[in-house]
């Protein structure tokens, strides 16, 4: 077949035979492919809700309630077990290193830390995406157990209780304010912004000296 | 040139990164880890695949001033297909890749191979052509990705080999992939001039 010529008319038809093509059949897959992908966010939802949250008989999903802080809305998800409140996982999200952290942090009925999800995130693979299991139990700055009402979380830098990651300490940062965060959801925006400054500067000039001591011993 | 030859002709000859230097946007960007560089790899393969033989098929049908708005039209289709689908189907990798999946459309080897071979040859030899460029394409970004894995996390295919410690955090980050890059291109050149 003779290849088709330059003519205005033919370059017309052929951009827009092709674009309408092209056009029709994503349109296609996209139908085709709208419920798998819905059912595979809401797995992936339900997935982290459950690991967070351990135990649970409701549907927490179900429940979803928002909690504004500070203007900002978090998803909670309580959950029950025998018509007892067990806890619920709260999702947070707060600047990264590269762009949004999303995490999932699941409480106990009093505020402890049960465990977290990391959901979403950009941050350098092999550095700061180490986040998704470094505060996990059983890991170096495993955060389970602690309880963002007694003292904010802080990186042990900064003077606070947690080991940063490694060469990421903007990550930890920001992972740990979004824990904060997700507390002052979770008590239902009582206290007042766990994230903020004032709160950890405080913090750092209380505990430096024993941050320091703690230093000096390790050297030796 | 048989289709063999023209599929090996994509891995070693005319390799797209170590010989063209072609795409070496995704190849320092998405080269990490080995497991990510081989994903993009393969992603990439695919699209290349299937664009290559659509385009040698309906090469005739498009007018010579218009070709590279079709071709590009065709690539971004097969794209984005190709992210809906795994996004429903396999949400896993879909999670690790899925930052890179969008920037294959950008990969100039896609179009590259597109102008270069598919354009002119029919679709049986584009569809080796295809295979054989995406494979050379994967093979050297998981190269690049086990080389900077090892050297900054002591780790290949997140398997430890040597402590995290002895780790050179540079070689994960930006700067240790053009380094690492650098010295495999001049040591394959090594290697060919012998």
């Amino acid at each position: 077949m003779k290849k088709l010529e330059s003519s205005l008319k033919n370059m017309l038809l052929v951009l827009t035979g092709v674009t309408i093509i092209s056009v029709a059949l994503l349109a296609f897959v996209n139908e085709l492919t709208k419920g798998p992908i819905e059912k595979a966010n809401a797995k992936a939802l339900s997935d982290a809700v459950s690991m967070v949250v351990p135990g649970f008989d409701n549907d927490p999903i179900a429940d979803k309630k928002m909690q504004a802080v500070n203007g900002v809305e978090y998803a909670i998800y309580p959950a029950t077990k025998q018509g007892k409140y067990i806890g619920a996982a709260v999702e947070s999200t707060s600047m990264g290193f590269g762009g949004e952290l999303k995490v999932l942090v699941g409480f106990d009925a009093e505020g402890n830390i049960l465990d977290y999800s990391l959901l979403a995130h950009a941050e350098t693979p092999g550095l700061g995406s180490k986040a998704a299991d470094w505060f996990k139990e059983g890991h170096k700055g495993s955060i389970k157990g602690l309880n963002p009402g007694k003292a904010p979380l802080v990186v042990t830098k900064d003077g606070g209780q947690v080991d940063a990651i490694t060469a990421s300490t903007i990550t930890s940062r920001a992972f740990l304010n979004a824990v904060n965060a997700a507390y002052a959801a979770f008590i239902g925006g009582a206290s007042a912004d766990a994230t903020s400054g004032a709160t950890r500067k405080k913090n750092v000039e209380h505990t430096d000296s024993t941050a320091v001591a703690a230093d000096s011993v390790s050297v030796k | 040139m048989n289709n063999f030859k023209v599929m090996m002709n994509g891995i070693t000859k005319e390799n797209p990164t170590f010989v063209l230097l072609l795409g070496m946007c995704p190849t320092l960007g998405t080269t990490s880890s080995a497991i990510n560089g081989m994903g993009m790899g393969l992603a990439t393969m695919f699209v290349l695949i299937c664009s290559n033989v659509v385009i040698s098929a309906i090469k005739n049908l498009i007018p010579d001033m218009v070709r590279i708005p079709s071709f590009i039209v065709v690539i971004a289709s097969f794209v984005t297909l190709l992210q809906m689908v795994m996004q429903a189907y396999v949400p896993a990798l879909y999670a690790t890749l899925g930052l890179f999946i969008p920037l294959i459309v950008v990969n100039c080897i896609v179009l590259g191979r597109a102008e270069a071979f598919a354009a002119k040859n029919g679709p049986i030899p584009s569809l080796f052509d295809g295979l054989g460029m995406g494979l050379g394409f994967t093979m050297a970004l998981t190269l690049l990705g086990a080389v900077r894995e090892f050297l900054g996390t002591g780790k290949i295919f997140t398997l430890s080999i040597l402590p995290g410690e002895y780790g050179m955090l540079l070689f994960v980050l930006a700067p240790g992939a053009f380094i690492a890059l650098g010295y495999l291109i001049a040591l394959i050149n090594r290697l060919k001039t012998n």
